[in-house]
């Protein structure tokens, strides 16, 4: 019976439910860096501007993030199952001309134009599912596929025109209330929210705790008895709801349908959730690292801006970052393996 | 167990000495870079802010652009705050940057929008909050959302090219191909208006066009109108593309010089780059050699270092004295060629090399 | 314990079983019986039905002929889920877990348990807690020694993976453990671990069929051992009082196998 036991190498003793799981400096590094470098890099700012560390700017802040910042939830859903999204701007913009232009031009009802533009974010979400599950083709392949179309059907739809004089229901999220002296824009508490359900979905329900593992060995997760092109389907489709959203945030914050919005939110997004510590190889990350991601791009682009460097810094500082972010995740990875 | 994982996938544990020595050798060069490029930072609050935001950093006419400011900043004693686009029509980028430039204090903003239309609310939002807007190149719709407007005329633009091209091609039967930029932005819908208003209503047109109109002005003598992004790989394909369509084209309108060259290129291919006259705007210093080699016959010279000297000028007086300018100032347009034509006013490359930017 | 003359009603059985793709017939009336309490090895050259034989038993293909009976009841699995809800569970040579999971949520992979009440219902919340102290059961169960059931699996040595897997496959089946080349990818030293885990998983009552190729492990482990040929079985032995090189033999067609079959 004495070989019949398997006695854990690293953490010998009887087993518990409860114990403290073991943390190796690269997983700390990976769990706690994407925050380290946000509050350094506030605390850097805050020493070279006396504006910066105010209520009203760190506001404006995650007001200029929460477009890309509910995108980039949709894309931490996708990279969590070892895919990837480059469709999420297109759509987006897809979204916002639909819902500007049924209401301005078409007299639709502003809350049936709003849902209405949010559900063709969910079915372009859904059409890319169906393609990545039922034909399976790869999500790279697919996403930029759709990202052409999407793009394609914004511009033949808006006939490249920007819609302006929005009813006041699609510019409701860029209305503010005050806390204090403090300007709060509706649509940033609505992305905390979302932040927030989405958090609780990944950690605290099967289905959540499902596209942790189909990211991790989809094996193991088909043997398991669960439905992949399900569950992937239901990803890709809450993608796009959440596309569909910030379509709605995007129109709320420019004022305006613009069929050029979000050319670059799809890499903008990634970027986000690189830095926030998601592996992109799948299975691994936070979605609240994703938010502290974006908070570090709409941190340096702000911060850097009010000390008076050129915008072409930000750049190259976010893809410095995004080398750190993924070489630790690798570190991270190649340790734990 | 672990190590054939590990292999299995190609993996080698990187040792931890190497990512630390990177991450330094990274941290390294932000300290070199960063110092360097905030010689001019930590605003004092006496200090004058002029934000110029423009379409993209790259291209030269914005180069120019901001030089100019720089220049006029210098002179003044005031700090000079730049930001861009990722793109030319990007307006998300520049709405943010309109806050933070806001957030930051700035006297006054100069912009050319991306987005004529989408950028409005942003700039009114600046206004209210107290800040001098003056759009540069590039009038808002509406054009009154911006105190003042300093630009190229570019209807004026268009019409000195199509009167130009009018007298070069006399009698010949005109089979045009215009090579635009994105259409629904102003200044594509002006220059090509006015350059067919120079060259002079079609036999059957209803009316000339006039600077009034706001979409493309119907012409049986166009064969072929491209959007191509006033770029030149794109404009390339445009104009084979064209080519393809009508063999017969001689005559070719392009919103800019790259424009034109790609357009160049494409007839050369073809064999057809000496029956084809080309026209242009912009009076770039590629652009205007290019019209010095003959690849363009003529361009329209604007004046960028010129529009955003007036901007920041403008922006100084009305932090000094809360006298805000006005209205549209043209910032003056010229005719550049080196096979003048009588009756049309023109200055050769000589002078349009000593006034070009890029 | 492998004393099955006492205990006449197989837990498993398989009576003439025949599957054909296209032209070749991979079980050609194969029999088959498992008895409780004990381990049952299947070997048999490449080619010999083995793994059809697993699969038909396993339910992930459906034999064209012949029956299949549970505790003596004839059954007709419609796919691997309707094998597992006949509480038959199968862990897999190639580690089928996870990583990044923790060892609770692997055990509860496909099977999560939620809190009782709204939070359960409406919000569709799992009840951790419960999950991580009834995996530490099952774990300490089968001598597991694992600290913390939060521990990612990651973590774990390949025989511990191994470990998580049996302890599920254990948690879950009422009837029967089929075990498909479980020490396969791993080196000596683990699979000893993980041999010593079947023979918890018997002594725990709960039958066990192990397919290996290695035939030390085998005969170190099984109390039974099924020789399938030919789409047959044409020997079951017992390796207290069998030849490991006799086995083989059968197994490769050098010695006649019916002799000493029981059927």
């Amino acid at each position: 019976m004495g070989d019949a036991s398997i006695v854990a190498e690293r953490s010998a003793g009887p087993a518990t439910a409860e114990g403290r799981t073991p943390v190796s400096l690269a997983a700390l590094l990976a769990n706690l860096g994407p925050l380290l470098a946000l509050l350094l890099a506030m605390a850097f700012f805050a020493s070279r501007s006396d504006r910066f560390l105010t209520g009203a700017n760190l506001s404006l802040v995650i007001q200029q993030s929460m477009v890309v910042g509910v995108l980039a939830i949709g894309q931490t859903l996708i990279i969590l199952t070892a895919g990837i999204d480059l469709s999420c701007g297109a759509i987006m913009a897809l979204g916002g001309v639909v819902m500007a232009r049924l209401a301005v031009i078409n007299g639709v009802h502003p809350i049936l134009a709003i849902a209405l533009g949010v559900l063709t974010g969910a079915a372009f979400g859904a059409l890319n599912g169906v393609l990545v599950t039922n034909i399976q083709l790869p999500p790279f392949i697919v996403t930029l596929g759709t990202l052409n179309i999407a793009f394609a059907i914004t511009h033949i739809y808006s006939q490249n025109q920007t819609i302006t004089n929005v009813p006041a229901a699609l510019t409701f999220f860029g209305n503010t209330f005050r806390v204090g002296s403090t300007a709060i824009t509706y649509g940033t508490v609505l992305m905390f929210v979302l932040f927030g359900l989405t958090w609780f979905v990944l950690r605290y329900t099967a289905f959540g705790r499902h596209v942790y593992a189909v990211g991790n060995n989809p094996e193991a997760v088909r043997l398991a008895g669960i439905n992949i092109n399900l569950l992937l389907l239901l990803v890709y489709t809450a993608a796009g709801l959440l596309y569909g959203i910030a379509s709605l945030l995007s129109v709320a914050r420019t004022g305006v349908g613009d069929p050029n919005a979000g050319q670059t939110d799809n890499l903008a997004s990634i970027t986000a959730v690189v830095l926030g510590g998601t592996s992109l190889f799948g299975g691994r990350g936070k979605v609240l690292g994703t938010l502290v991601g974006v908070l570090i791009v709409g941190v340096f682009r702000n911060g850097l801006q009010l000390i008076g460097v050129e915008s072409v810094y930000q750049v190259l500082v976010t893809g410095i970052l995004v080398i750190l972010a993924v070489t630790v995740d690798q570190f991270a990875r190649r340790r734990q393996q | 167990m672990r190590r054939s994982l590990a292999t299995s996938q190609g993996l080698r544990g990187p040792n931890l000495g190497r990512v630390l020595l990177a991450l330094a050798l990274m941290v390294g060069v932000l300290a070199q870079l960063l110092p360097a490029a905030m010689q001019s930072v930590a605003a004092q609050d006496d200090e004058i802010i002029v934000g110029l935001i423009t379409k993209t950093e790259t291209n030269p006419f914005f180069v120019k652009m901001k030089e100019g400011a720089q220049q006029a900043a210098d002179a003044a004693g005031v700090k000079l705050m730049t930001a861009a686009g990722q793109f030319d029509a990007d307006n998300a980028s520049q709405v943010t940057a309109i806050e933070n430039m806001v957030t930051a204090g700035a006297k006054g903003i100069l912009i050319t929008p991306g987005d004529t239309k989408a950028i409005v609310p942003a700039i009114e939002k600046a206004r209210a909050a107290g800040v001098l807007v003056i759009a540069l190149d590039t009038p808002t719709e509406p054009m009154d959302a911006t105190d003042a407007l300093f630009a190229t005329d570019n209807f004026k633009a268009g019409l000195l090219i199509g009167e130009y091209a009018k007298a070069s091609m006399g009698d010949t039967v005109p089979v045009i191909a215009t090579i635009d930029g994105s259409t629904g932005v102003s200044v594509s819908v002006l220059r090509h208006n006015g350059f067919l208003a120079g060259f002079g209503p079609a036999a059957d047109a209803a009316a000339t066009p006039s600077a009034a109109d706001s979409v493309f002005v119907a012409d049986s003598r166009v064969v072929c109108s491209q959007d191509a992004d006033g770029d030149q790989a794109l404009s390339q394909t445009a104009m084979e593309n064209c080519l393809q369509k009508s063999g017969d084209i001689n005559l070719v309108y392009t919103i800019n010089e790259p424009a034109a060259r790609g357009a160049y290129t494409a007839l050369k291919a073809a064999g057809k780059e000496n029956d084809v006259l080309i026209v242009s705007i912009d009076g770039g210093c590629t652009g205007v050699e290019a019209v010095k080699d003959g690849q363009i016959a003529a361009t329209s010279q604007q004046y960028p270092l010129k529009m955003a000297q007036m901007g920041v000028d403008a922006v100084v007086k009305f932090a000094k004295t809360g006298e805000k300018p006005s209205g549209y100032t043209d910032t003056g347009v010229t005719l550049i060629t080196d096979k003048p034509m009588p009756g049309i006013d023109s200055k050769d490359t000589t002078f349009g090399l000593e006034n070009c930017w890029g | 314990m492998s004393d099955t003359t006492s205990n006449p009603t197989p837990v498993l059985e398989a009576r003439g079983l025949v599957k054909r793709y296209g032209h070749v017939t991979a079980l050609d009336g194969a029999d088959f019986a498992l008895y409780p309490s004990e381990i049952l090895a299947i070997i048999g050259d490449n080619g010999a039905g083995k793994s059809t034989l697993i699969k038909a038993l396993s339910g992930a293909i459906t034999p064209d002929e012949g029956e299949i009976l549970l505790d003596g009841q004839s059954v007709r699995f419609r796919g691997p889920l309707d094998a597992r809800r006949h509480g038959i569970e199968t862990v897999y040579q190639d580690l089928a877990v996870a990583p990044a999971l923790d060892i609770a949520e692997n055990i509860f992979l496909g099977r999560e348990i939620r809190l009782a009440g709204p939070l359960g219902f409406a919000f569709r919340m799992l009840d951790k807690r419960r999950m991580r102290r009834e995996a530490s059961d099952h774990m300490r169960d089968l001598n597991i020694g694992i600290r913390s059931m939060r521990q990612a699996v990651e973590t774990l040595s390949g025989g511990q993976r191994q470990g998580v897997a049996v302890a599920r496959a254990a948690a879950f089946a009422r009837h029967v453990v089929i075990m498909d080349e479980p020490t396969a990818a791993l080196g000596v030293k683990e699979s000893h671990m993980v041999l010593g885990l079947i023979r918890q998983v018997r002594d725990r009552g709960l039958p066990v069929i192990l397919i290996s190729h290695n035939m030390p492990q085998v005969f170190d482990v099984a109390d039974r051992v099924h020789i399938q040929r030919l789409g047959k079985r044409v020997a079951v032995v017992e390796p207290r009082n069998f030849k490991m090189s006799d086995a083989v033999a059968i197994m490769t067609g050098a010695m006649a196998g019916e002799a000493i079959s029981r059927g």
